[in-house]
Protein backbone atom coordinates (compact mmCIF):
# COMPACT_ATOMS: atom_id res chain seq x y z
CA UNK A 1 0.00 0.00 0.00
CA UNK A 2 1.27 3.58 -1.00
CA UNK A 3 1.15 6.16 1.82
CA UNK A 4 -2.55 7.68 2.26
CA UNK A 5 -3.10 11.48 0.94
CA UNK A 6 -5.06 13.10 3.09
CA UNK A 7 -7.71 14.15 0.95
CA UNK A 8 -9.41 11.58 -1.42
CA UNK A 9 -8.47 12.21 -5.03
CA UNK A 10 -5.35 14.41 -4.30
CA UNK A 11 -3.05 12.28 -6.31
CA UNK A 12 -5.39 12.38 -8.86
CA UNK A 13 -4.66 16.31 -8.98
CA UNK A 14 -1.51 16.12 -8.60
CA UNK A 15 -1.53 14.23 -11.96
CA UNK A 16 -3.21 16.64 -13.59
CA UNK A 17 -0.85 19.13 -11.94
CA UNK A 18 2.55 17.46 -13.60
CA UNK A 19 1.18 17.99 -17.11
CA UNK A 20 -0.12 21.07 -17.19
CA UNK A 21 3.18 22.39 -15.37
CA UNK A 22 4.99 20.12 -18.32
CA UNK A 23 2.83 21.77 -20.94
CA UNK A 24 3.59 25.49 -19.72
CA UNK A 25 7.45 24.79 -19.96
CA UNK A 26 10.05 24.74 -22.93
CA UNK A 27 9.59 21.10 -24.84
CA UNK A 28 12.84 19.13 -24.91
CA UNK A 29 12.56 18.63 -28.70
CA UNK A 30 15.64 19.31 -30.78
CA UNK A 31 14.97 21.01 -34.02
CA UNK A 32 17.76 18.67 -35.27
CA UNK A 33 17.92 19.13 -39.32
CA UNK A 34 17.32 22.95 -38.52
CA UNK A 35 19.05 23.48 -35.33
CA UNK A 36 22.17 21.83 -35.34
CA UNK A 37 22.15 20.33 -31.63
CA UNK A 38 25.27 21.80 -29.57
CA UNK A 39 27.62 18.91 -28.99
CA UNK A 40 29.64 18.87 -25.58
CA UNK A 41 33.02 19.40 -26.22
CA UNK A 42 35.13 16.37 -27.34
CA UNK A 43 32.34 14.66 -28.85
CA UNK A 44 33.38 11.66 -30.79
CA UNK A 45 31.35 11.82 -34.30
CA UNK A 46 34.38 10.43 -36.59
CA UNK A 47 38.28 10.18 -36.40
CA UNK A 48 40.08 12.80 -38.32
CA UNK A 49 43.47 12.33 -39.88
CA UNK A 50 46.33 15.15 -40.13
CA UNK A 51 47.99 13.20 -43.12
CA UNK A 52 51.45 15.75 -42.66
CA UNK A 53 51.93 14.24 -38.90
CA UNK A 54 51.71 10.53 -40.22
CA UNK A 55 54.63 8.59 -40.73
CA UNK A 56 53.09 5.40 -41.83
CA UNK A 57 53.98 4.08 -38.65
CA UNK A 58 50.95 1.54 -38.62
CA UNK A 59 50.43 1.57 -34.64
CA UNK A 60 47.06 2.41 -34.92
CA UNK A 61 46.15 -0.10 -37.55
CA UNK A 62 47.44 -2.57 -35.61
CA UNK A 63 46.13 -1.47 -31.91
CA UNK A 64 42.61 -1.38 -33.72
CA UNK A 65 40.91 -3.91 -31.57
CA UNK A 66 38.09 -3.88 -35.13
CA UNK A 67 40.98 -3.68 -37.86
CA UNK A 68 39.09 -1.32 -39.32
CA UNK A 69 42.07 0.81 -40.77
CA UNK A 70 44.02 -0.15 -43.61
CA UNK A 71 47.22 1.24 -44.48
CA UNK A 72 48.97 1.14 -48.02
CA UNK A 73 52.74 2.43 -48.16
CA UNK A 74 56.22 2.59 -49.88
CA UNK A 75 59.03 3.74 -49.53
CA UNK A 76 61.34 6.57 -51.48
CA UNK A 77 64.48 7.48 -51.29
CA UNK A 78 65.82 10.68 -50.34
CA UNK A 79 68.99 11.81 -51.83
CA UNK A 80 72.38 12.35 -49.14
CA UNK A 81 72.29 16.23 -48.82
CA UNK A 82 76.45 16.39 -48.68
CA UNK A 83 78.69 14.18 -50.73
CA UNK A 84 79.67 11.25 -49.25
CA UNK A 85 76.88 10.62 -46.98
CA UNK A 86 74.37 7.70 -47.47
CA UNK A 87 71.03 8.16 -49.11
CA UNK A 88 68.09 8.17 -46.63
CA UNK A 89 64.67 6.68 -47.31
CA UNK A 90 61.45 8.03 -46.37
CA UNK A 91 57.67 6.52 -46.00
CA UNK A 92 55.35 7.70 -48.48
CA UNK A 93 51.15 7.25 -47.07
CA UNK A 94 49.71 6.04 -50.48
CA UNK A 95 46.52 4.76 -48.71
CA UNK A 96 45.13 5.84 -45.14
CA UNK A 97 41.21 4.53 -44.62
CA UNK A 98 38.82 4.01 -41.32
CA UNK A 99 35.68 1.59 -42.21
CA UNK A 100 33.40 3.07 -39.85
CA UNK A 101 31.32 0.35 -40.11
CA UNK A 102 33.62 -1.70 -38.43
CA UNK A 103 34.68 1.17 -36.30
CA UNK A 104 33.47 0.90 -32.84
CA UNK A 105 34.62 4.11 -31.62
CA UNK A 106 36.85 3.47 -29.24
CA UNK A 107 39.43 5.85 -29.92
CA UNK A 108 42.58 3.84 -29.60
CA UNK A 109 44.25 4.69 -32.74
CA UNK A 110 43.73 8.97 -31.73
CA UNK A 111 45.10 7.49 -28.40
CA UNK A 112 48.44 5.69 -29.63
CA UNK A 113 49.12 7.77 -32.60
CA UNK A 114 52.81 9.15 -31.13
CA UNK A 115 52.80 12.01 -33.41
CA UNK A 116 49.32 13.65 -33.51
CA UNK A 117 48.05 12.57 -36.80
CA UNK A 118 44.78 11.36 -35.29
CA UNK A 119 42.15 13.33 -33.91
CA UNK A 120 38.89 13.28 -32.83
CA UNK A 121 35.76 15.50 -35.27
CA UNK A 122 32.25 16.22 -33.53
CA UNK A 123 31.32 16.21 -37.30
CA UNK A 124 28.48 13.02 -37.27
CA UNK A 125 26.48 13.86 -40.16
CA UNK A 126 27.72 10.84 -42.93
CA UNK A 127 25.28 8.25 -42.83
CA UNK A 128 25.07 6.70 -45.93
CA UNK A 129 22.51 4.44 -47.54
CA UNK A 130 25.38 1.88 -48.98
CA UNK A 131 27.58 -0.12 -46.05
CA UNK A 132 30.72 -0.10 -48.56
CA UNK A 133 30.78 4.09 -48.38
CA UNK A 134 31.51 4.20 -44.63
CA UNK A 135 35.00 2.70 -45.62
CA UNK A 136 36.37 7.04 -46.12
CA UNK A 137 39.85 7.20 -47.37
CA UNK A 138 42.25 9.50 -46.73
CA UNK A 139 40.98 12.92 -48.88
CA UNK A 140 37.64 12.93 -46.80
CA UNK A 141 39.53 12.33 -43.22
CA UNK A 142 42.32 15.05 -43.57
CA UNK A 143 39.20 17.09 -44.94
CA UNK A 144 37.33 16.41 -41.60
CA UNK A 145 40.83 17.64 -40.22
CA UNK A 146 39.07 21.12 -40.35
CA UNK A 147 36.18 19.91 -38.18
CA UNK A 148 38.52 19.54 -35.34
CA UNK A 149 37.74 21.87 -32.47
CA UNK A 150 40.96 23.64 -30.99
CA UNK A 151 42.25 21.82 -28.12
CA UNK A 152 40.83 23.05 -24.54
CA UNK A 153 42.24 25.73 -22.76
CA UNK A 154 45.24 24.52 -20.27
CA UNK A 155 44.50 25.01 -16.14
CA UNK A 156 45.19 28.37 -15.16
CA UNK A 157 48.59 27.32 -13.38
CA UNK A 158 49.10 24.14 -15.88
CA UNK A 159 52.61 23.37 -16.81
CA UNK A 160 53.60 25.03 -20.22
CA UNK A 161 53.01 22.35 -23.34
CA UNK A 162 56.83 20.92 -23.99
CA UNK A 163 56.18 22.26 -27.86
CA UNK A 164 56.19 25.91 -26.59
CA UNK A 165 58.72 25.46 -24.59
CA UNK A 166 60.70 23.78 -27.03
CA UNK A 167 60.22 26.26 -29.33
CA UNK A 168 60.74 29.16 -26.81
CA UNK A 169 64.11 28.05 -25.74
CA UNK A 170 65.56 27.89 -29.69
CA UNK A 171 64.03 31.35 -30.32
CA UNK A 172 66.18 32.24 -27.02
CA UNK A 173 69.29 30.78 -28.01
CA UNK A 174 68.66 32.56 -31.45
CA UNK A 175 68.50 36.15 -30.37
CA UNK A 176 71.06 35.12 -28.15
CA UNK A 177 73.61 34.09 -30.87
CA UNK A 178 72.49 37.21 -33.25
CA UNK A 179 72.76 39.82 -30.13
CA UNK A 180 76.14 38.05 -30.06
CA UNK A 181 77.37 38.03 -33.33
CA UNK A 182 76.22 42.11 -33.46
CA UNK A 183 78.15 42.96 -30.67
CA UNK A 184 81.06 41.17 -32.17
CA UNK A 185 80.38 42.93 -35.54
CA UNK A 186 80.46 46.65 -33.83
CA UNK A 187 83.33 45.82 -31.09
CA UNK A 188 85.61 44.35 -34.45
CA UNK A 189 86.27 46.59 -37.14
CA UNK A 190 83.15 46.82 -39.55
CA UNK A 191 85.05 45.05 -42.43
CA UNK A 192 84.64 42.43 -40.50
CA UNK A 193 82.03 39.98 -42.22
CA UNK A 194 79.31 38.99 -39.98
CA UNK A 195 78.65 35.19 -39.81
CA UNK A 196 75.40 34.45 -41.16
CA UNK A 197 73.25 33.27 -37.73
CA UNK A 198 72.49 29.76 -37.73
CA UNK A 199 68.51 28.29 -38.41
CA UNK A 200 67.33 28.18 -34.84
CA UNK A 201 64.67 25.87 -35.76
CA UNK A 202 64.93 22.54 -34.08
CA UNK B 1 -39.51 27.11 -41.50
CA UNK B 2 -39.21 26.72 -45.24
CA UNK B 3 -37.51 23.90 -47.26
CA UNK B 4 -34.93 26.41 -47.67
CA UNK B 5 -34.15 27.30 -44.32
CA UNK B 6 -33.73 23.63 -43.22
CA UNK B 7 -31.21 23.21 -45.95
CA UNK B 8 -29.26 25.96 -44.81
CA UNK B 9 -29.35 24.78 -40.87
CA UNK B 10 -28.75 21.11 -42.16
CA UNK B 11 -25.26 22.93 -43.85
CA UNK B 12 -24.25 24.65 -41.22
CA UNK B 13 -24.70 21.82 -38.49
CA UNK B 14 -22.81 19.29 -41.11
CA UNK B 15 -19.78 22.55 -41.57
CA UNK B 16 -19.72 22.33 -37.58
CA UNK B 17 -19.72 18.67 -37.74
CA UNK B 18 -16.96 18.60 -39.74
CA UNK B 19 -14.23 21.32 -38.60
CA UNK B 20 -14.93 21.43 -34.84
CA UNK B 21 -13.84 17.56 -34.26
CA UNK B 22 -10.51 18.02 -36.55
CA UNK B 23 -10.23 21.26 -34.31
CA UNK B 24 -10.27 19.29 -31.38
CA UNK B 25 -8.03 16.26 -32.90
CA UNK B 26 -5.25 19.45 -34.05
CA UNK B 27 -5.70 20.74 -30.37
CA UNK B 28 -4.69 17.07 -29.00
CA UNK B 29 -2.28 16.83 -31.12
CA UNK B 30 -0.25 20.40 -29.85
CA UNK B 31 -1.71 19.79 -26.19
CA UNK B 32 -0.92 16.24 -26.13
CA UNK B 33 2.82 16.63 -27.32
CA UNK B 34 3.69 20.33 -24.62
CA UNK B 35 2.10 18.03 -21.93
CA UNK B 36 4.99 15.62 -22.72
CA UNK B 37 7.41 18.29 -23.24
CA UNK B 38 7.56 17.10 -26.75
CA UNK B 39 6.15 19.78 -29.64
CA UNK B 40 3.75 18.05 -31.64
CA UNK B 41 3.62 18.57 -35.42
CA UNK B 42 5.36 21.12 -36.64
CA UNK B 43 6.02 21.03 -40.27
CA UNK B 44 2.65 20.25 -41.92
CA UNK B 45 1.02 23.51 -43.26
CA UNK B 46 3.80 26.10 -42.27
CA UNK B 47 2.37 27.30 -38.75
CA UNK B 48 2.53 25.20 -35.95
CA UNK B 49 1.53 22.37 -38.29
CA UNK B 50 -2.01 23.10 -38.86
CA UNK B 51 -2.30 21.30 -41.58
CA UNK B 52 -1.16 17.73 -39.75
CA UNK B 53 -4.86 16.43 -39.44
CA UNK B 54 -5.05 17.47 -43.62
CA UNK B 55 -2.29 15.82 -44.61
CA UNK B 56 -3.33 12.07 -42.22
CA UNK B 57 -6.77 12.83 -44.02
CA UNK B 58 -4.90 12.33 -47.01
CA UNK B 59 -2.56 9.65 -46.58
CA UNK B 60 -5.43 7.64 -45.35
CA UNK B 61 -7.31 8.19 -48.03
CA UNK B 62 -4.27 6.45 -50.42
CA UNK B 63 -4.22 3.54 -48.45
CA UNK B 64 -6.07 0.11 -49.58
CA UNK B 65 -9.30 -0.87 -48.33
CA UNK B 66 -9.11 -4.45 -47.28
CA UNK B 67 -11.42 -6.76 -46.07
CA UNK B 68 -10.73 -9.65 -43.71
CA UNK B 69 -11.41 -12.71 -45.88
CA UNK B 70 -13.47 -14.37 -43.04
CA UNK B 71 -15.78 -10.94 -42.80
CA UNK B 72 -19.33 -10.24 -42.83
CA UNK B 73 -18.68 -7.83 -45.53
CA UNK B 74 -21.96 -6.18 -45.51
CA UNK B 75 -21.62 -5.10 -41.70
CA UNK B 76 -18.15 -4.88 -41.96
CA UNK B 77 -18.16 -2.11 -44.65
CA UNK B 78 -21.82 -0.77 -42.53
CA UNK B 79 -20.03 -0.44 -38.84
CA UNK B 80 -17.71 3.33 -39.75
CA UNK B 81 -21.20 4.70 -40.83
CA UNK B 82 -22.72 3.51 -37.65
CA UNK B 83 -20.15 4.86 -35.30
CA UNK B 84 -19.98 8.44 -36.60
CA UNK B 85 -23.89 9.38 -38.05
CA UNK B 86 -25.38 9.30 -34.53
CA UNK B 87 -23.01 12.42 -33.65
CA UNK B 88 -24.25 13.77 -36.57
CA UNK B 89 -27.54 13.62 -36.05
CA UNK B 90 -27.29 14.85 -32.27
CA UNK B 91 -25.21 18.20 -33.14
CA UNK B 92 -28.53 18.92 -34.89
CA UNK B 93 -30.50 19.10 -31.71
CA UNK B 94 -27.86 21.10 -29.47
CA UNK B 95 -28.65 24.62 -29.13
CA UNK B 96 -25.63 27.06 -29.91
CA UNK B 97 -27.35 30.40 -28.68
CA UNK B 98 -29.70 31.87 -27.24
CA UNK B 99 -33.35 32.02 -29.73
CA UNK B 100 -33.63 30.04 -32.36
CA UNK B 101 -29.93 29.51 -33.05
CA UNK B 102 -30.03 25.61 -32.76
CA UNK B 103 -30.17 23.22 -35.80
CA UNK B 104 -33.84 21.84 -34.72
CA UNK B 105 -35.68 22.68 -31.39
CA UNK B 106 -36.66 19.22 -29.99
CA UNK B 107 -39.22 18.74 -27.21
CA UNK B 108 -38.00 15.79 -26.00
CA UNK B 109 -34.53 16.79 -27.28
CA UNK B 110 -32.18 14.71 -23.76
CA UNK B 111 -34.29 11.57 -24.63
CA UNK B 112 -33.49 11.86 -28.31
CA UNK B 113 -29.94 13.04 -27.48
CA UNK B 114 -28.86 9.97 -25.56
CA UNK B 115 -30.41 7.41 -27.33
CA UNK B 116 -28.80 8.54 -30.63
CA UNK B 117 -25.35 9.01 -29.03
CA UNK B 118 -26.27 5.40 -27.51
CA UNK B 119 -26.27 4.21 -31.08
CA UNK B 120 -22.92 5.16 -32.04
CA UNK B 121 -21.35 2.22 -29.77
CA UNK B 122 -23.11 0.18 -31.76
CA UNK B 123 -20.63 0.89 -34.92
CA UNK B 124 -18.20 -0.63 -32.25
CA UNK B 125 -19.94 -3.62 -31.70
CA UNK B 126 -20.96 -4.14 -35.32
CA UNK B 127 -17.05 -3.67 -36.45
CA UNK B 128 -15.77 -6.62 -34.04
CA UNK B 129 -18.56 -8.81 -34.73
CA UNK B 130 -17.86 -8.64 -38.44
CA UNK B 131 -14.00 -8.42 -38.50
CA UNK B 132 -13.60 -12.11 -37.79
CA UNK B 133 -10.74 -11.58 -35.27
CA UNK B 134 -10.86 -12.36 -31.69
CA UNK B 135 -9.03 -9.40 -30.40
CA UNK B 136 -11.89 -7.52 -32.56
CA UNK B 137 -14.05 -9.62 -30.78
CA UNK B 138 -12.45 -8.91 -27.29
CA UNK B 139 -12.71 -5.20 -27.79
CA UNK B 140 -16.21 -5.13 -28.79
CA UNK B 141 -17.94 -6.94 -25.73
CA UNK B 142 -15.55 -5.00 -23.22
CA UNK B 143 -17.41 -2.08 -25.59
CA UNK B 144 -21.24 -3.58 -24.71
CA UNK B 145 -20.01 -4.25 -21.26
CA UNK B 146 -18.93 -0.84 -20.84
CA UNK B 147 -21.78 0.68 -22.48
CA UNK B 148 -24.23 -1.01 -20.11
CA UNK B 149 -22.12 -0.03 -17.16
CA UNK B 150 -21.80 3.55 -17.98
CA UNK B 151 -25.27 4.45 -19.73
CA UNK B 152 -27.13 4.26 -16.38
CA UNK B 153 -25.14 6.87 -14.96
CA UNK B 154 -25.09 9.56 -18.17
CA UNK B 155 -28.68 9.13 -18.19
CA UNK B 156 -29.57 9.56 -14.22
CA UNK B 157 -27.60 12.52 -14.29
CA UNK B 158 -29.16 13.79 -17.26
CA UNK B 159 -33.00 12.97 -15.89
CA UNK B 160 -31.91 15.02 -12.63
CA UNK B 161 -31.33 17.85 -15.08
CA UNK B 162 -34.34 17.52 -16.63
CA UNK B 163 -35.98 17.36 -13.16
CA UNK B 164 -34.37 20.73 -12.19
CA UNK B 165 -35.89 22.62 -15.38
CA UNK B 166 -39.26 20.78 -15.77
CA UNK B 167 -38.79 20.02 -19.34
CA UNK B 168 -37.02 17.80 -21.59
CA UNK B 169 -36.15 19.82 -24.68
CA UNK B 170 -32.89 21.27 -24.58
CA UNK B 171 -33.50 24.80 -25.14
CA UNK B 172 -36.48 24.88 -22.83
CA UNK B 173 -33.46 23.80 -20.24
CA UNK B 174 -31.52 26.02 -21.13
CA UNK B 175 -34.38 29.05 -20.45
CA UNK B 176 -34.56 27.52 -17.09
CA UNK B 177 -31.04 27.89 -16.59
CA UNK B 178 -29.69 29.88 -13.04
CA UNK B 179 -26.57 30.51 -12.28
CA UNK B 180 -26.84 28.67 -8.90
CA UNK B 181 -27.24 25.40 -10.33
CA UNK B 182 -24.09 24.91 -11.21
CA UNK B 183 -23.40 24.20 -7.53
CA UNK B 184 -26.67 22.19 -7.43
CA UNK B 185 -26.02 19.99 -10.15
CA UNK B 186 -21.98 19.94 -9.90
CA UNK B 187 -21.86 16.23 -8.96
CA UNK B 188 -24.03 15.34 -11.64
CA UNK B 189 -21.81 17.21 -14.07
CA UNK B 190 -19.11 15.06 -13.08
CA UNK B 191 -21.20 11.73 -13.17
CA UNK B 192 -22.01 12.93 -16.81
CA UNK B 193 -19.13 13.64 -18.11
CA UNK B 194 -17.08 10.54 -16.68
CA UNK B 195 -19.55 8.50 -18.30
CA UNK B 196 -19.76 10.17 -21.63
CA UNK B 197 -15.73 9.50 -21.59
CA UNK B 198 -16.26 6.31 -21.00
CA UNK B 199 -19.01 5.66 -23.28
CA UNK B 200 -16.67 7.33 -25.81
CA UNK B 201 -13.95 5.20 -24.82
CA UNK B 202 -11.40 7.49 -24.30
CA UNK B 203 -8.74 7.35 -21.70
CA UNK B 204 -8.51 6.48 -18.96
CA UNK B 205 -11.51 4.37 -19.98
CA UNK B 206 -9.87 3.05 -23.43
CA UNK B 207 -10.10 -0.30 -22.19
CA UNK B 208 -11.83 -1.99 -24.84
CA UNK B 209 -9.61 -0.15 -27.72
CA UNK B 210 -6.63 -0.35 -25.46
CA UNK B 211 -3.79 -0.60 -28.30
CA UNK B 212 -1.05 -2.20 -26.41
CA UNK B 213 -3.02 -5.34 -25.41
CA UNK B 214 -5.58 -6.01 -27.89
CA UNK B 215 -4.68 -3.82 -31.01
CA UNK B 216 -7.18 -1.60 -31.18
CA UNK B 217 -9.71 -3.49 -30.45
CA UNK B 218 -13.02 -3.10 -33.08
CA UNK B 219 -11.13 -1.32 -35.19
CA UNK B 220 -7.81 -4.22 -35.85
CA UNK B 221 -8.98 -4.87 -39.11
CA UNK B 222 -9.71 -1.67 -40.30
CA UNK B 223 -7.72 0.22 -42.32
CA UNK B 224 -7.50 3.40 -44.97
CA UNK B 225 -10.39 5.35 -44.88
CA UNK B 226 -12.83 3.22 -42.75
CA UNK B 227 -10.34 3.66 -39.68
CA UNK B 228 -9.97 7.18 -40.31
CA UNK B 229 -13.74 7.39 -39.93
CA UNK B 230 -14.11 5.48 -37.05
CA UNK B 231 -11.30 8.25 -35.62
CA UNK B 232 -13.20 10.98 -36.60
CA UNK B 233 -16.57 9.46 -35.05
CA UNK B 234 -13.69 9.72 -31.69
CA UNK B 235 -13.40 13.70 -31.75
CA UNK B 236 -17.27 14.13 -33.28
CA UNK B 237 -18.37 12.38 -30.04
CA UNK B 238 -16.13 14.49 -27.82
CA UNK B 239 -17.37 17.66 -29.53
CA UNK B 240 -20.80 16.02 -28.57
CA UNK B 241 -20.30 15.39 -25.17
CA UNK B 242 -18.49 18.33 -24.64
CA UNK B 243 -21.29 20.51 -25.99
CA UNK B 244 -23.92 18.48 -24.24
CA UNK B 245 -22.53 18.46 -20.67
CA UNK B 246 -21.83 22.32 -21.77
CA UNK B 247 -25.37 22.61 -22.64
CA UNK B 248 -26.91 20.36 -19.67
CA UNK B 249 -24.70 21.16 -16.78
CA UNK B 250 -22.89 24.91 -17.60
CA UNK B 251 -25.22 26.86 -18.92
CA UNK B 252 -24.77 26.66 -22.44
CA UNK B 253 -24.96 30.22 -24.23
CA UNK B 254 -25.33 31.94 -20.49
CA UNK B 255 -22.90 34.52 -20.01
CA UNK B 256 -22.23 37.96 -19.99
CA UNK B 257 -23.24 39.44 -23.03
CA UNK B 258 -24.93 36.61 -23.90
CA UNK B 259 -27.39 38.21 -26.23
CA UNK B 260 -24.82 38.88 -28.72
CA UNK B 261 -22.26 36.73 -27.95
CA UNK B 262 -24.05 33.67 -26.83
CA UNK B 263 -22.73 31.42 -29.35
CA UNK B 264 -19.20 32.00 -28.90
CA UNK B 265 -19.96 31.02 -25.09
CA UNK B 266 -21.32 27.57 -25.63
CA UNK B 267 -18.13 27.27 -28.24
CA UNK B 268 -16.26 28.34 -25.24
CA UNK B 269 -17.34 25.90 -22.64
CA UNK B 270 -17.13 23.51 -24.96
CA UNK B 271 -13.55 23.91 -25.61
CA UNK B 272 -12.36 24.22 -22.33
CA UNK B 273 -14.44 20.71 -21.90
CA UNK B 274 -12.23 19.00 -24.46
CA UNK B 275 -9.35 20.33 -23.31
CA UNK B 276 -10.32 19.26 -20.20
CA UNK B 277 -10.89 15.71 -22.18
CA UNK B 278 -7.31 16.33 -24.11
CA UNK B 279 -5.59 16.60 -19.98
CA UNK B 280 -6.90 13.50 -18.88
CA UNK B 281 -5.77 11.09 -21.24
CA UNK B 282 -2.61 12.79 -20.88
CA UNK B 283 -2.43 12.49 -17.05
CA UNK B 284 -3.98 9.03 -16.47
CA UNK B 285 -3.17 5.46 -16.99
CA UNK B 286 -5.71 3.06 -18.70
CA UNK B 287 -8.28 1.56 -15.88
CA UNK B 288 -8.50 -2.11 -15.88
CA UNK B 289 -11.15 -3.68 -16.81
CA UNK B 290 -12.40 -4.70 -13.56
CA UNK B 291 -12.04 -1.27 -12.12
CA UNK B 292 -14.03 0.31 -14.87
CA UNK B 293 -16.96 -1.79 -14.26
CA UNK B 294 -16.34 -0.93 -10.62
CA UNK B 295 -15.93 2.63 -10.70
CA UNK B 296 -19.54 2.31 -13.12
CA UNK B 297 -21.60 0.73 -10.15
CA UNK B 298 -20.65 1.46 -6.68
CA UNK B 299 -19.46 5.20 -7.63
CA UNK B 300 -21.27 6.99 -10.50
CA UNK B 301 -24.44 5.38 -10.35
CA UNK B 302 -24.70 6.18 -6.14
CA UNK B 303 -23.46 9.27 -7.07
CA UNK B 304 -26.43 9.89 -9.68
CA UNK B 305 -28.90 8.49 -7.46
CA UNK B 306 -27.98 10.96 -4.61
CA UNK B 307 -27.78 14.00 -7.28
CA UNK B 308 -30.89 13.01 -8.19
CA UNK B 309 -32.73 13.02 -4.62
CA UNK B 310 -30.80 16.12 -3.83
CA UNK B 311 -32.16 17.25 -7.24
CA UNK B 312 -35.43 16.11 -5.99
CA UNK B 313 -35.54 17.53 -2.44
CA UNK B 314 -34.25 21.50 -3.93
CA UNK B 315 -37.30 21.56 -6.23
CA UNK B 316 -39.97 20.64 -3.96
CA UNK B 317 -38.52 22.92 -1.36
CA UNK B 318 -38.70 26.09 -4.00
CA UNK B 319 -41.70 24.84 -5.36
Amino acid sequence: MTRMSKFPGAGLAKGLAVTLRTMTKRSVTQGYPEVLPELPPRSRGVIALFEENCTVCMLCARECPDWCIYIDSHKEVVPAKEPGARDRTRNVLDRFAIDFALCMYCGICVEVCPFDALFWSPEFEYATEDIQQLTHEKDTLRAWMWTVPAPPALDERAEEPKELTMARRAADKLAKEQAQAASEASGASASEASEAPEDGTP
Amino acid sequence: MTLFEVLVRLVLVLLCFLVLPLVIGQTEHKVMGHMQARVGPIYAGGFHGWAQLVADGVKFAQKEDVVPAGADRRVFRLAPAVALIPYMVVLIAIPLGPGDLVGRSIDAGVFFVLAVMGVGVLGSLMAGWASANKFSLLGALRTAAQLMAYELPMLLAAASVAMAAGTLSLTGILGEWQWWWLPWQAVGAVVFFTAGLAELQRPPFDMPVADSEIIFGAYTEYTGLRFALFLLAEYAGILVLCALTTVLFLGGWHGPWSGDVGWLWTLLKTGLLAFVVIWLRVSYPRLREDQLQKLAWTGLIPLALGQLVLTGIVRVATA
